[in-house]
């Protein structure tokens, strides 16, 4: 029990680092579930980064749609992801993150879209926020906040 | 108001161009919701909190834009950009723009 005590830091430590891990985890693989679900259900309407021409007369409306995401990472994975810039190389836990709020943010722009009948959203353009930051640049809170834009076409009925 | 982000408005035609308008906003949560977001951070996930103050900073600073096209008497604003920067911790700095454009 003494030892306990003494160590009380170490402890919470590893009491967080236990927690953000097996959270953390179960919290990713279901989003990524939910993802892939959504993603599947949305495959219909496309997105595209181009500039389309469309013929005279097929588009009813246009309109821009966005769509954002905020998601942060977990405290195994910030470990983790400090660890690896001491022997530099790829940052798995970062790369699931960006990934993460990329795909939610325009999964969010599509559903967007979709909510209006729209067929197709072109000109998809992706951002990066930076709400977790202060103005010297350093991170309080390590998160990704991904903005997607786009302009959705609802054409006409033919 | 018609809003776009490509060079023109698909289906319509352009008949005069005003120039480039412009939407900022730099919007913060009240502290509780940084506590929350810095509790969350322990298992990751998404911080919701932060998202819907996202959506509300871009929301105000296109409101803004869309009124200043408006007021210019344009009718659509097109190839609108958004960026980002950060000013504060917390805090959501967005800001959009575009060119306001008269269609018919």
């Amino acid at each position: 029990m003494e030892v306990i005590l003494q160590n009380f830091d170490l402890v919470i430590f590893l009491f967080l680092l236990c927690l953000g891990y097996v959270a953390g985890s179960i919290a990713e693989k279901r989003h990524y579930k939910s993802i892939l679900q959504r993603e599947d259900e949305l495959l219909k309407l496309p997105v595209v980064t181009a500039e389309a021409r469309f013929s005279d007369g097929r588009v009813q409306k246009a309109e821009l749609v966005t769509g954002s995401a905020v998601i942060s990472i977990d405290y195994f994975k910030r470990l983790l992801a400090i660890l690896r810039n001491i022997f530099g190389g790829r940052v798995g836990a970062y790369e699931t993150l960006v990934d993460r709020a990329r795909r939610e943010a325009i999964l969010r722009m599509k559903q967007a879209a979709r909510d209006q009948g729209a067929g197709m959203i072109v000109n998809m353009r992706l951002e990066t926020a930076a709400i977790g930051n202060n103005a010297n640049g350093k991170r309080q809170i390590a998160s990704v906040e991904a903005i997607a834009y786009g302009t959705a076409i609802v054409f006409n009925p033919k | 108001m018609i809003l776009t982000n490509v060079s023109n408005v698909p289906g319509k035609k352009i008949v005069e161009h005003f120039g480039i308008v412009q939407g900022s906003t730099v919007r913060a949560k009240h502290i509780g919701r940084d506590f929350m977001a810095g509790l969350k951070n322990l298992v990751g996930g998404e911080l919701k909190g932060y998202t819907e103050l996202l959506q509300d900073s871009r929301e105000e600073a296109m409101n803004r834009m869309s009124e200043q096209a408006r007021q210019m008497g344009a009718n659509a604003v097109v190839n609108i950009r958004f960026a980002t920067s950060s000013v504060a911790q917390g805090a959501a700095e967005l800001f959009v723009y575009g060119t306001a454009v008269q269609v018919e």
